[in-house]
């Protein structure tokens, strides 16, 4: 997005055009002539995976939109009738239900992959603080569309995480009949979160701008960590970047394809094909699986405003993640120590994901606690001494020496 | 690095252990039901449509009774993907219900039933249907979807790549044929029925088949076992009336991004030789 220097139209249209408004200019140095590192490998293909499956979710959703009643009376039947009478009405809200969990899928591979490689170090600080923001957008967009379906799971989702504003000391419960616009989740509570579930999309969009933005500032993070220096460490985005990506692509739909046509319910619970009902409370509440590592955090400490806070904080925690690692090198491919803790790191996510789905008893609380306690630790103490202690391998000269390196 | 690695792999075989353990113990919670085969069950399941008539059978003459299934209407029936009967025939069998209607004068009526129309619900309301039952039974448009066992880890994982999607019929049969006698030391609630398969054990619907009850058109055993089967499998059905179409739109789609993602890899590749 800096320049188009390199871009002159040939059609007497485009010429015109551009002299007003440069926006092939724009379109050409960001997508096709912007240089990218020769040596990325598929972990940065989910960006552009990312960009799909918003498209994907904004596309089905206001088509949904047309079909879908917002009322507690109908909320449920109205997307039955979707289901069942509107002509593919099935395909888009098994897309849509899907198309959330690959969405999140594909942004827990894409956050990883930052963290592997250290791109959220200087100068990328902003780029991954827009990330997390981006982040935690999603997680509020994707509670919102869960609660609209308004079968059991959805009601009782929604009535677990508002009431966690009410640990708030003082004005806590004055905030959460704020939140319902009532005094329990009601008719206004589902209004509201059927608004914001449509508003905070495009509100993700626009970030996403941003995001992209900031990335074309300072251009890609690399596997190696360390920056272009010549031309030759880099080549075009187009083909380059494009096919891989596309490809990538391509194989993550196979995926999606897989769970829409084939086990499209795999992922959600059962109990949410039962109509709300604020007078049963169903045996066990889970959230979705993208939300289970938080929320095995919250119940693994006992104290509810410590645990509310340590759900908060476990996520919020991310955007100080540039500061907290104090090491000079990004990639763990030099990190011999970082890398190791970096997949215990990633087996406590997936295990706290894997707690939350168990009763808060027993072993589980103990194990919880353990894996809690590990994930902040990895950031408020791992990460800052590793800085200073770990002996780091000596980096490549430049990319294109890393590249053929390797080859010879 | 070298000291680190034994660390590393032990609290994997930890983490893995601990997984283990609890998959075991949840299994006494509930009684997992045994697996049945299924027509529409895998990639290029479909439903079998002489099943789906016997179901229709058994939810007309025994479910019905009970339980309302609110999303479905009587031109359903004739729908492709379906239990097949024509239209003809879907129409006979609305005229056989009485629906409650408006005259032209606002006057409350019954008149026959037509294609357009949804199946009449058995009570007039929640409330009438718990004063009668005790518990109102629930509607069962959704009711194969709505109801599952879980499979715990690892089991959960195979199921994602053998589409294993059938624990709702699967439940549903095995609780339909799963009365007995409540075990000595069982304390049965007043009015609850003992039953293998229902989480608790206890439920309020008694046993719904008996062998012989239900007359069927074809050769199908008359058998309890078998009602439960054909009922399970037209709730299925009533649950997901298209799944048909979605596996076989699936199957074509399937194949199409699988060539469009071998001619995107060669066409990566010849991009990239320059380069590498």
């Amino acid at each position: 997005m800096s320049g188009h220097a390199t871009y002159q139209p040939t059609n007497r249209v485009l010429q015109w055009l551009e002299k007003r408004l440069p926006i092939g200019g724009l379109v050409h140095s960001s997508f096709i002539a912007y240089p990218t590192p020769r040596n990325l490998n598929y972990w940065w293909a989910f960006g552009g995976i990312l960009s799909f499956m918003l498209g994907v979710q904004i596309i089905t959703g206001i088509v949904l939109a047309m079909h879908y009643t917002p009322h507690v009376d109908m909320a449920f039947k109205s997307i039955e009738i979707v289901m069942r009478d509107v002509n593919f009405g099935w395909l888009l809200r098994y897309l849509h239900a899907n198309g959330a969990a690959m969405f999140f899928l594909a942004v827990y591979i894409h956050m990883f992959r930052g963290l592997y490689y250290g791109s959220y170090k200087e100068p990328r600080e902003v780029l991954w603080i827009l990330g997390v923001i981006l982040y935690l957008l999603m997680m509020a967009t994707g509670f919102m569309g869960y609660v609209l379906v308004w079968g059991q799971m959805s009601f009782w989702a929604a009535t677990v995480i508002t009431n966690l504003f009410s640990a708030i000391p003082g004005v806590g419960d004055a905030i959460v009949t704020w939140l319902w616009g009532g005094y329990a989740v009601g008719n206004p509570t589902l209004n509201r979160f059927y608004s914001l579930h449509y508003l905070l999309p495009f509100v993700i969009a626009g970030v996403v701008v941003l995001h992209v933005w900031a990335l074309h500032v300072t251009g890609q993070n690399n596997p190696t960590g360390i920056e272009p220096k010549s031309d030759q460490d880099t080549v075009s985005f187009t083909p380059y970047a494009t096919i891989k990506d596309g490809f990538l692509m391509v194989c993550f739909c196979i995926l999606f394809a897989w769970f829409v046509f084939y086990i499209p319910n795999f992922l959600g619970h059962s109990d949410n094909y039962i109509p709300a009902n604020p007078a049963v409370t169903p045996s066990e509440i889970v959230p979705e699986w993208y939300y289970l590592p938080f929320y095995a955090i919250l119940r693994s400490i006992p104290n509810k405003l410590l645990g509310v806070i340590a759900l908060f904080g476990s996520i919020g925690i991310l955007a100080f993640l540039p500061w907290l690692d104090t090491s000079k090198v990004r990639s763990a491919r030099y990190r011999p120590l970082f890398r190791q803790f970096f997949w215990l790191f990633v087996i406590a996510a997936v295990g706290l994901g894997w707690l939350g789905t168990k009763p808060p008893e027993g072993i589980y609380v103990i194990l919880a606690r353990i894996l809690t306690f590990y994930y902040f630790a990895f950031f408020l103490i791992v990460l800052p001494l590793l800085g200073i202690f770990e002996k780091t391998k000596p980096l490549p000269n430049s990319i294109s020496e890393s590249v053929l390196g390797a080859k010879a | 690095m070298n000291i680190q690695r034994p660390i590393f792999a032990l609290v994997l075989a930890g983490s893995l252990a601990a997984m283990a353990l609890p998959a075991s113990a949840q299994l006494t919670e509930q009684v997992p039901p045994p697996r049945l085969k299924w027509s529409f069950a895998g990639p290029f399941g479909k439903y079998d449509q002489a099943q789906l008539q016997r179901g229709f059978k058994i939810y007309r003459e025994v479910c019905a009774n009970c339980h309302s299934m609110d999303m479905l209407s009587f031109r359903n029936l004739a729908d492709a993907g379906g239990p097949g009967f024509s239209e003809a025939q879907a129409e006979a069998v609305a005229a056989e219900y009485k629906v409650k209607d408006l005259d032209d004068l606002g006057n409350p009526i019954e008149r026959a039933g037509r294609l357009a129309d949804h199946f009449p619900a058995p009570f007039a309301n929640e409330l009438a249907a718990k004063a009668t039952h005790g518990v109102a039974p629930p509607d069962m448009s959704t009711l194969a979807k709505a109801r599952s066992y879980s499979r715990g880890f690892p089991w959960f994982v195979f199921d994602m790549v053998t589409q294993y999607q059938e624990h709702g019929p699967d439940y549903i049969a095995a609780y339909l044929n799963g009365y007995k006698d409540a075990p000595k030391g069982f304390v049965l609630p007043e009015g609850g029925h003992y039953n293998e398969y229902f989480p608790g054990h206890t439920t309020a619907m008694p046993p719904p088949l008996q062998a012989g009850q239900v007359t069927y058109d074809d050769a199908s055993p008359q058998t309890a076992e078998q009602y439960s089967k054909d009922a399970a499998a037209f709730l299925m059905w009533a649950a997901e009336p298209h799944l048909d179409a979605r596996k076989r739109i699936g199957f074509q789609v399937m194949i199409f991004l699988i060539v469009l993602a071998g001619l995107m890899y060669f066409t990566k590749k010849k991009v990239w030789s320059a380069v590498h």
